[in-house]
């Protein structure tokens, strides 16, 4: 299939065809963080994970149009203001809904998911009345859109680079948090013995709360971002749900580093199978590989060591 | 239990400038025919017992308000109850008013289904406006078939249907691919053709009709490569890529829903300029209606083929235009599909009055060879096979988020749902 090309052609392709993967990669990070601090530390199911990602997007609309009509002379930077009130506005709810339900749940975690699916009908009317059913258009800065040509072949998007930058600094900000911070050696003390954990002082109904919010903000940010690649309506959020809980359960949920990783195999796998098969077929095909390695490791690919 | 209402108390935004607005149209366009209800006696224009009285007629509207394709159906709603406001404001049907009992789908089959059934049971409807999806139709046609119901169906369609239950409003899928595909091609020097789609059957019965017509009828015309992706699928950097290795004339784009957004906003970061026509970007899947969740600048340049842009410079549209704002805000747009459904009522008029009667029967004969000249789309009649007669329009999208029309068929096209040649 490939001897109607040269290899100048051939070798640009692949070179796009890495970075469309790489992009790929950034999304499914971005998308997965917020579950996997959720999901991983918490054990708690969120189906309504996807809302909170369209919260932050319809902030991101909100902020558009404010800088649009009271600040036009600095329009082309209201996409950082937006972001981090899309973390502000998806925390504040997450905060309010651990409050308001999820911490009566803790110990039903199979009600939480039926309590989360039912709170993303919910958000999703919510969104309907006051936004409408129609999707609405977020207009990004111009020096976010078009792209940066390499050579006459290669061409890079920049809200590509923009995303892949993202997924960086938010993953490092969330490790640095985990791992460097007290509050996550408090989350992390919660997740292997809660009981101990309450016992040595900690505040554990506050932390979880916090890290409920701290979650549902990275979803906020994550679909701020998304307004750039996607669309923002009352029901985009089920486009990335099926998505995030992929990454978040093969990577092995307690696992950031795991997410990490399996945002990457399955990000590159169905870039790859993508441009050789069709669309549908790669797709089928990605899940059935990870089907198949569930099926051998049902911890998924990275798990704690736990004394049980 | 139903939401039956008056169409008087309509609760439209600004019902006062609709009803001036529609007061200088009736004046203007649809001269109305004075036709009394004592002319026409509720027994014998009504033998099978449906909801008609001496001053009344009760219809049904079927669409989805809630679910994700209430995006989608909100306009067709919107154009069904101008058309009924109107219609009364003239008189109604047979001196009958037009009452409505609006149910919701909630973009659900089985639902459609159930109050499919509740309207022709229950309520003993005399017509019915409703569905958009095809899956929503094949959900509800057992339904109309088995109780004998009347539905005015408005979208545009893959074809491959010709109920006598149905009234299909939009076009089949012939009627907007073939002019399009000879028209890119005639005035383009279009040579090399990318389909690209969401999987399900409406883009892949319609992208095998453009293949069969591109190798079959098209002179020296290939497809270079075919794609689907699933239904709300968000990434296209690849099929991009694979865009740009085969380098065709025309990327043929049948994307629909959420993707919609998501193709279009990142065919553009990649660098892939429409206004430049390197290369032809032609959509049969986007309105104005998708252009607002699209945005302007991330449409502008791209073709799309329909039968009816908003922008269409005739005083029929103008008046609809101008009555659909009226009526429902100034910031709203109106697509292809909502023109159709806007033609429901009135087709279903003009076939009761020309049968003298409700009674489905007597309806669905007179309704063959229906002309309307009123139409937003201009001219349209119906066919025997129960499709309409109209003309095929490509237009260009600006950054505004309007078409600008730049070819449309001479003459109307036949509608043909079960093509030769093409299945």
């Amino acid at each position: 299939m490939f001897s109607d090309y040269s290899m100048s052609e051939l070798g640009a392709i692949f070179a796009m065809q890495g970075f469309a993967g790489l992009i790929l990669f950034s999304v499914f990070v971005l998308m997965a963080l917020g579950l996997a601090i959720i999901f991983g530390q918490m054990g708690v199911i969120n189906m309504a994970h996807g809302e909170f990602m369209i919260l932050g997007a319809y902030v991101t609309y909100l902020t558009s149009n404010l800088f649009a009509a009271w600040l036009p002379g600095v329009f082309g930077m209201y996409f950082f203001v937006a972001m981090i009130l899309a973390f502000i506005a998806s925390g504040a709810l997450g905060l309010f809904i651990e409050w308001a339900m999820i911490r009566h749940l803790y110990k039903r975690p199979l009600d939480t998911l039926l309590a989360t699916w039912g709170l993303s009908l919910i958000l999703q009317q919510v969104y309907r009345s006051v936004f409408g059913a129609r999707e609405v258009g977020v207009s990004i800065p111009d020096w976010m859109m078009g792209s940066l040509p390499v050579t006459d072949m290669i061409e890079v998007p920049i809200n590509g680079i923009f995303v892949m930058v993202l997924a960086t600094g938010i993953s490092l900000a969330v490790y640095y948090m985990m791992f460097r911070s007290s509050w996550g050696l408090q989350v992390r003390a919660i997740s292997q013995n809660r009981v101990m954990a309450d016992a040595v002082g900690i505040n554990t109904a506050w932390t979880d709360r916090l890290t409920f919010g701290i979650g549902c903000g990275v979803a906020g940010v994550a679909g701020s971002a998304f307004t750039m690649i996607g669309s923002t309506g009352p029901t985009a959020g089920q486009l990335y749900i099926v998505d995030t809980f992929l990454v978040v359960v093969f990577g092995g949920a307690a696992s950031l580093l795991g997410t990490i990783a399996s945002a990457f195999s399955i990000s590159q796998a169905q870039s790859i199978m993508e441009f050789f098969l069709s669309g549908s077929m790669a797709k089928v095909l990605t899940l059935l590989v990870v089907v198949g390695i569930l099926m051998i490791r049902p911890q998924g690919l990275f798990t704690l060591k736990l004394r049980k | 239990m139903t939401d039956r209402k008056i169409p008087k108390s309509l609760a439209g935004p600004s019902r006062r400038a609709f009803m001036a607005g529609s007061a200088a149209m009736t004046a203007s366009l649809f001269a109305p025919k004075a036709l009394f209800a004592q002319d026409y006696p509720t027994a014998q224009i009504n033998t099978t017992g449906l909801a008609v009285t001496d001053d009344t007629v009760t219809i049904g509207i079927l669409h989805s308000v809630t679910g994700t394709m209430a995006i989608s159906e909100t306009g067709s709603v919107q154009a069904e109850k101008l058309a009924i406001e109107q219609i009364n404001a003239q008189g109604g049907i047979l001196g009958r008013k037009i009452e409505y009992i609006q149910e919701d789908g909630a973009s659900d089959w089985p639902t459609f289904a159930e109050k499919a059934r509740k309207l022709l049971v229950n309520d003993k409807v005399a017509s019915v406006m409703g569905c958009w999806t095809s899956a929503s139709r094949k959900a509800v046609l057992p339904v109309f078939e088995q109780n004998n119901g009347m539905l005015y169906y408005p979208t545009f369609y893959e074809g491959l249907e010709e109920s006598p239950n149905v009234i299909y409003t939009g076009q089949e899928a012939t009627q907007q691919i073939i002019a399009g595909l000879n028209w890119v091609n005639e005035t383009k020097g279009a040579k090399s053709f990318y389909l690209l789609g969401s999987d399900y059957i409406w883009p892949r019965t319609s992208n095998k009709i453009a293949r069969k017509h591109i190798e079959n009828f098209m002179d020296g015309c290939e497809v270079v490569g075919e794609d689907y992706y699933p239904l709300g699928h968000t990434q296209f950097n690849s099929v991009i890529n694979k865009i740009r290795l085969k380098k065709p004339d025309v990327i043929y784009a049948i994307v629909v829903g959420g993707s919609n957004v998501a193709f279009y906003k990142q065919l553009k970061a990649a660098g892939i300029d429409m206004t430049k026509e390197a290369p032809i970007v032609l959509t049969i899947s986007v309105t104005e209606d998708e252009i607002r969740g699209i945005g302007g600048e991330n449409m502008e340049g791209a073709y799309a083929c329909m039968k009816y842009f908003q922008s269409l410079d005739n005083d029929n549209n103008i008046a609809f235009v101008k009555a659909f704002k009226d009526m429902w805000g100034e910031d709203i747009v109106i697509g292809d599909v909502t023109q159709a459904a806007y033609l429901g009522p009135w087709l279903w008029k003009a076939a009761v009055e020309k049968a003298g009667s409700f009674d489905i029967d007597k309806v669905r004969e007179a309704q063959i060879g229906v002309e309307l000249e009123t139409a937003p789309e201009g001219y349209v009649k119906v066919h025997e096979n129960h499709h309409l007669w109209s003309k095929t329009r490509v237009g260009r999208a600006k950054l505004d988020g309007q078409y600008e029309v730049v070819f449309e068929t001479a003459d109307l096209v036949e509608p043909n749902p079960f093509p030769e040649g093409y299945q």
